[in-house]
């Protein structure tokens, strides 16, 4: 029996730094040109990471997010790009074991995953919406087996890479806005239209372009589960667990050339210790409260998902959101920080202390569904969920 | 007990229906219930039965129908075998 993880002769650990040294060697470009991470990409189909959470009798290797969170991390440090395209795919391969595997044509989609190392991406938001992901304009028309979906889409990460898009809709032309379905459209089952081109201040290479299509498909590719469950029991856990996991990555890199800064200075004046040293350990503590909320979150994520019927609570919820926005603000202090630290060669684009690109990338993590719209989500929560002692006598 | 829950959804589950249209097993969310509204619909329960809806009921099943609704307050009024 081979070891787990082990593809090909290599382990786990050497097929994810293959990935992750392409993607740091390709990333400066992809930021600069604000293009797709190609190469970085098709070294992870090489390194068979695609389908690593495609369970063993579907092709993959079962990995849960606690296998995948640590690569997103990796990658992070090299290209956050990268890092939050192999993230958002993994969400939608959440979603697919979340309510899939009693649906034939979703094993054989989680199959083609692992065997073609296909690539997934979702398209939540919606013009008219608010960036309210649990609404939706556009509707199923289905007509007999199958079905017609138009939707315009403010932003579809890598809309133009992937091989299919995980679209939410409302269930059906006279649903209301929230009850919605996650359908799979395949690439040769829609058609794309750009409607605003990705040139933003960082995550260049996400190419999250704005998009109309319209889909055409059997109405079997619709996941089973209402979206709204979908939502709460997979899909905001796992967003949330490994965009943190990404953002711990970029800080993690951050951390390490602020650490490579602050030693060169030690060696230039031995016997006195570097000012910066102090700050350096300042942001190290600030790092490692991200590494712990996400080992929580993930502890949490495989309790819940025992029994997620039950045990998708409003704490866990609460938590959830918790851990993004902490990680989220967090990560932007430590590479702020990490900036404070190198001075001006970290200003600097260029050489071995240089965070502009970093900078860049972490300012998205606030906004990627924006922690404001989360605080005012939580704080209706915090309504119903009260520790034990705030409780009516 | 059952017309109590059924006049509270109507007042707080901002459905775009009237009580008729819900039957004990519509499902309130794909009748449009959305989260804030299922909070104002918690609280309101809560009030009304003198209940306290624990951690382990807060998941979105428990909200479901009216008539998960009556099963969780039955399960959690004075008296019950349950509470």
């Amino acid at each position: 029996m081979k070891p787990l993880g082990e593809v090909a002769g290599a382990s786990l650990a050497e097929r994810v730094q293959a990935a992750v040294e392409t993607a740091a060697h390709h990333a400066e470009a992809v930021d600069r040109e604000g293009r797709f991470p190609l190469e970085a990409i098709e070294a992870l189909r090489e390194a068979r990471l695609l389908g690593f959470a495609v369970p063993p009798e579907l092709g993959g290797e079962g990995a849960g997010l606690a296998e995948i969170a640590p690569i997103c991390t990796a990658l992070g440090a090299a290209c956050a790009s990268t890092a939050m395209v192999f993230a958002m795919h993994h969400i939608c391969l959440a979603n697919l074991l979340d309510c899939g595997m009693e649906s034939a044509w979703h094993r054989e989609l989680m199959n083609r995953a692992a065997t073609d190392q296909l690539l997934f991406a979702s398209s939540t938001t919606e013009a008219g919406v608010g960036g309210d992901l649990r609404q939706s304009i556009c509707a199923v028309e289905a007509d007999g087996e199958r079905f017609n979906l138009a939707k315009a889409a403010p932003v579809i990460s890598y809309g133009e890479e992937t091989d299919a898009i995980f679209a939410t809709a409302r269930r059906d032309p006279e649903a209301p806005s929230s009850d919605q379905v996650l359908c799979v459209l395949l690439r040769d089952q829609y058609e794309l239209e750009r409607v605003s081109t990705w040139d933003a201040l960082g995550m260049r290479g996400t190419c999250s372009h704005g998009f109309r299509f319209k889909a055409a498909a059997p109405t079997e590719q619709i996941l089973p589960k209402p979206f709204a469950d979908i939502a709460a029991e997979s899909m905001i856990a796992a967003s949330h667990i490994l965009w943190s996991s990404v953002w711990c990555g970029v800080a993690a890199d951050a951390m390490a050339r602020a650490q490579a800064f602050v030693i060169a200075e030690a060696r230039k004046s031995p016997g006195t210790p570097p000012a910066s040293a102090t700050k350096l350990a300042e942001a190290y503590a600030r790092f490692r409260t991200i590494e712990a909320a996400i080992a929580d979150g993930l502890t949490r994520w495989a309790a819940m998902r025992a029994a997620p019927e039950r045990a998708a609570t409003v704490s866990f919820s609460l938590a959830m959101n918790a851990l993004k926005v902490s990680v989220s603000t967090t990560a932007l202090q430590v590479v702020e920080d990490a900036l404070m630290i190198c001075g001006l060669q970290g200003y600097k684009n260029s050489g071995p202390y240089g965070l502009g690109r970093h900078l860049r990338d972490i300012h998205s993590a606030r906004l990627m569904i924006s922690n404001d719209r989360i605080m005012a989500g939580a704080g209706q929560m915090m309504l119903i969920q009260r520790p034990a002692a705030a409780r009516r006598a | 007990m059952m017309e109590k829950i059924r006049e509270l959804i109507v007042a707080h589950a901002g459905l775009p229906q009237g009580a008729e249209a819900i039957a004990d097993d519509t499902d309130l969310y794909r009748a449009g219930m959305k989260s804030f509204a299922s909070v104002q619909l918690m609280l309101a329960l809560e009030e009304t039965f003198e209940i306290e809806f624990p951690e382990e009921m807060l998941n979105r099943a428990t909200f479901r129908s009216a008539g998960a609704i009556a099963r969780a307050v039955e399960a959690l009024s004075p008296g019950s075998m349950a509470a």
